[in-house]
């Protein structure tokens, strides 16, 4: 009898420990326009949508791989890779997770409609080999596959069918696609409520297969409430007023502030995502610019000069205030094929800047167009006013152009510019993903050269993009190091810094700060 | 009168096509929306099927009578943000901003009505001087800015009241009112007061005006030399023939109040249709921004026509005069 009772105790015990409730409630600037896995492959959809669904393979918080949804993979034969399925993984409506849902979900991805595309465009097919083992069969020999395939979430076929959602989206269509607004993952979290704009209430999924992952063990949250707050400063004063716990994106000019203030604490590291500008070195004539009969720019001395003109410690120390890792290469240290030896700066020089103009025949400069962005990359605006001041002191008159993101990136789209300030981000965390769209010549092979609009092309660069394609191992990494050294000669871009992001919270919440920008609340933690 | 009615509909007609027609010329500068909807990873070929979808490659002319085709009957089509319906997004937005412009109004009317009388009736007091300095400050300083000084003393110096959204709100119908729970309620304060201040300052310098005018009458003399009393003299002669205009700014102003909630609903991320708009126009979200700018001048337009329906009732000269025929 005692024993019962005993028994009885701990059972209740148990539950009210896994019955409190700990709510973190998030916010951000921007809301998901969707609730669709593979319809909208930008952040804020990202960071609601991985809380709920599963890739088959997972990032670790260092962004490595780990077994997700498929506990081991292997390249079986050069255009075959072979995935071994968890078993007992359920969906969020109950149902069984199946070698049938990856083979849906795979090929879903695939669609024309679907903006996950680079991360299955080697994919020419997904089979099912067995019951619980998927074969994902490659057009040509694709050794980052895993790495791709570790941003493709997992649907259920047959909710899909039933919902009529076989498909990403469909513009064409007049009415709403159930998926815009509904979900049904394996994730750590599933969705209870959405009012787009307004509030996304997840609870936490006691069933998810990963709680007990080392990782997971000590994570608490049992729910997390987003809202997004466009305003900054609103954002800023609702978390100093503790009406939200999290906030992703804090206005760096209101970091120090936020520092100082009791209770609450600022995380920070570097993100995937490099600022560069880019050139015009195609056209005979610049769009943009004085200089009449000839392109300056297709000067590899003036790019040069451009590039040593800059003062980049001025922009790190003032523009970011300290937030930015300030580099010389086309990508950060997190990308697989970074260099350290190839992220060296041309070193900053105003004399040696105008002696290079004057040997290209400029010796009075000339006047340029910067196009830049003003609300897309953190102090997007203010680091292009600095790089105008700087360049005005070498002779060359730059008229800075600065827009919204909107108008900026159709001008740019359409080659409209002269030269303009990009930042890049790198999802798939490989050095290919940054070579083949921002430096590969435009030859309409799809992703080639899809973000070089200066029409930079030089063939040796082409074939090494070819050979990190089709190349693994040692041939490979050799390959990447050689490209990076071109760019380093070409100076296609004038490298500016990798962006920094802070992350503010309550001093009692806790979660991994992540260099792709995404929160994991399934490794977060409030006390 | 019913003649009346028509001519002032059909006049509103060319006013809307206007709108529509310069709303729309205008989306050619705000954007690409395909280059957004596409995000950082395309091929060409996807470019080519997505703007052939939206119909963005046929000519100007043909895309604004599609447009205006589809307005007529009531749709808009889908949001290229939020891939859902316009009308429906718009439907769910629209009671958060009225009761917001609700609010503003009467707090404008409850607070700027009194405050005009009291300082019209006693010009020299010192209370009189202060209303009047600060109807300046509600005059003169931008909006955004009021509602981030009441933010930062009320919810974060204070933490009395919430600094952002729109609490819990409940369901009626299709209609989400803030009004019955006390966060929601809580959750208007500020917004109100915000969005409200500038009309309060203006209707309260225009009742202060006209009562100046108005106490200077022949008829408030007689009144006075009748001996009646203070009270009925200022409240039942005088303030009673100052209204007229106030009714007339008020209503115009509350067409404003909803059409410039953009500013208060940004800054308190206030869900309803001026937050709708402006993330909208970052994305190039077409379709919501025409409906938008079309149901704003829609609201105009009848505000209008009720305001020249109000001065038909209470100005008799309108009616004598077409009675008579015309002169």
């Amino acid at each position: 009898m005692r024993k019962l009772l005993m028994a009885a105790a701990l059972a209740v015990g148990l539950s009210a420990g896994m019955a409190e409730a700990r709510t973190v409630r998030w916010a951000a600037s921007g809301d998901p326009n969707t609730m669709d896995p593979h319809s909208q492959n930008v952040g804020t959809v990202t960071m609601v949508l991985q809380q709920i669904y599963d890739p088959l393979i997972q990032r670790t918080q260092e962004l490595g791989l780990a077994p997700g949804l498929a506990t081991r993979w292997e390249q079986v034969e050069p255009n075959r890779w072979r995935f071994w399925l968890r078993d007992g993984v359920k969906f969020h409506d109950g149902q069984a997770f199946t070698g049938e849902d990856v083979v849906f979900s795979i090929m879903r991805a695939r669609e024309p409609t679907s903006n996950y595309g680079i991360y299955v465009d080697t994919v020419e097919r997904a089979v099912l080999a067995e019951p619980m083992v998927v074969d994902v069969i490659t057009s040509t020999p694709d050794p980052i596959l895993p790495n791709k395939i570790a941003s493709v979430m997992m649907m259920s076929r047959a909710w899909s069918e039933q919902h009529n959602a076989t498909r990403p989206q469909n513009t064409r269509a007049r009415e709403e696609m159930f998926t815009t607004r509904n979900t049904n993952g394996t994730g750590a979290f599933r969705l209870q409520s959405r009012e787009p704009d307004v509030r996304t209430v997840m609870v936490r999924n006691t069933e998810w297969w990963g709680w007990n992952e080392p990782a997971s063990r000590e994570a608490n949250i049992t729910e997390i409430i987003y809202r997004p707050i466009t305003s900054d400063a609103t954002r800023v004063a609702a978390l100093l007023s503790g009406e939200v716990d999290f906030v992703l994106d804090p206005p760096l000019q209101d970091l120090a502030r936020l520092r100082a203030a009791p209770n609450i604490k600022v995380t920070e590291g570097p993100e995937v995502r490099t600022i560069f500008i880019a050139m015009d070195v195609n056209r005979d004539e610049l769009l943009y610019s004085d200089v009449r009969g000839r392109n300056p720019l297709k000067d590899l001395r003036v790019r040069q000069a451009l590039y040593q003109a800059i003062d980049i410690q001025a922009i790190h120390r003032t523009t970011m205030r300290g937030q930015s890792v300030v580099t010389g290469t086309l990508f950060p240290p997190q990308v697989n094929g970074y260099t350290a030896a190839e992220d060296v700066r041309l070193p900053y020089d105003q004399a040696r800047a105008r002696a290079l103009l004057a040997e290209a025949g400029y010796p009075n400069g000339f006047e340029i167009t910067l196009d830049c962005p003003n609300n897309r990359y953190i102090n997007d605006e203010q680091i292009c006013q600095a790089v105008v001041a700087m360049w005005a002191r070498v002779g060359v008159r730059a008229r800075l152009n600065s827009m919204p993101l909107a108008p900026f990136f159709a001008k740019i789209q359409r080659d409209d510019t002269s030269i303009y300030l990009l930042g890049w981000g790198v999802p798939t965390l490989d050095a290919l993903y940054s070579f083949q769209s921002l430096l590969r010549s435009r030859d309409g092979g799809a992703g080639n050269g899809i973000w070089n609009y200066g029409r930079y092309s030089n063939p040796r660069m082409d074939e090494l993009i070819v050979r990190m394609q089709t190349q693994s191992g040692e041939p490979r990494n050799e390959a990447i190091r050689e490209a990076l050294r071109l760019y380093r000669e070409d100076v296609p871009h004038i490298p500016l810094h990798h962006q920094m992001i802070p992350w503010a919270m309550r001093s009692t919440f806790t979660i991994p700060h992540m260099a792709n920008n995404q929160p994991y609340f399934r490794w977060a933690r409030m006390n | 009168m019913f003649a009346f009615i028509i001519n002032r509909i059909l006049q509103a007609i060319p006013v809307m096509l206007a709108v529509a027609l310069i709303s729309f010329a205008m989306f050619a500068y705000v954007g690409d929306p395909v280059a957004i909807m596409l995000g950082q990873d395309f091929t060409e070929a996807q470019r080519d099927a997505l703007v052939h979808d939206l119909g963005l490659d046929q000519p100007f002319w043909v895309q604004f009578a599609t447009f205006t085709g589809h307005a007529i009957r009531g749709e808009f089509g889908l949001s290229y943000r939020l891939s859902r319906p316009v009308a429906e997004l718009i439907g769910e937005r629209a009671p958060a901003t009225l009761e917001l412009a609700f609010c503003a109004a009467v707090l404008a009317l409850a607070v700027g009505v009194p405050m005009g009388v009291y300082t019209g009736l006693y010009r020299n007091s010192w209370l009189s001087r202060f209303f009047l300095t600060f109807s300046l400050v509600g005059v003169s300083l931008p909006t955004f800015l009021i509602g981030i000084l009441l933010i930062l003393v009320f919810a974060v110096w204070l933490g009395w009241l919430p600094s952002f959204g729109r609490g819990d709100t409940v369901q009626l119908g299709w209609w989400s009112t803030g009004f019955l729970t006390w966060s929601g309620i809580k959750a208007l304060i500020l917004p109100s007061i915000t969005l409200g201040l500038f009309q309060l300052t203006l209707i309260m310098r225009l009742v202060r005006a006209e009562m100046l005018e108005v106490l200077r009458t022949d008829y408030i003399k007689f009144a006075r030399a009748r001996g009646l009393p203070n009270r009925a003299v200022h409240f039942g002669h005088a303030l009673k023939n100052t209204l007229v205009p106030v009714i007339t700014i008020v209503g115009l102003q509350l067409g404003a109040i909803i059409a410039f909630a953009i500013v208060t609903e940004t800054v308190f991320q206030w869900p309803g249709m001026g937050l709708l708009f402006i993330q909208s126009v970052g994305v190039a979200d077409i379709p919501v921004m025409s409906a938008y700018l079309l149901l704003i001048a829609l609201v105009f337009v009848s505000i209008n026509l009720i305001v020249d329906l109000l001065y038909y009732a209470v100005d008799p000269r309108l009616r004598i005069g077409r009675g008579k025929g015309g002169h």
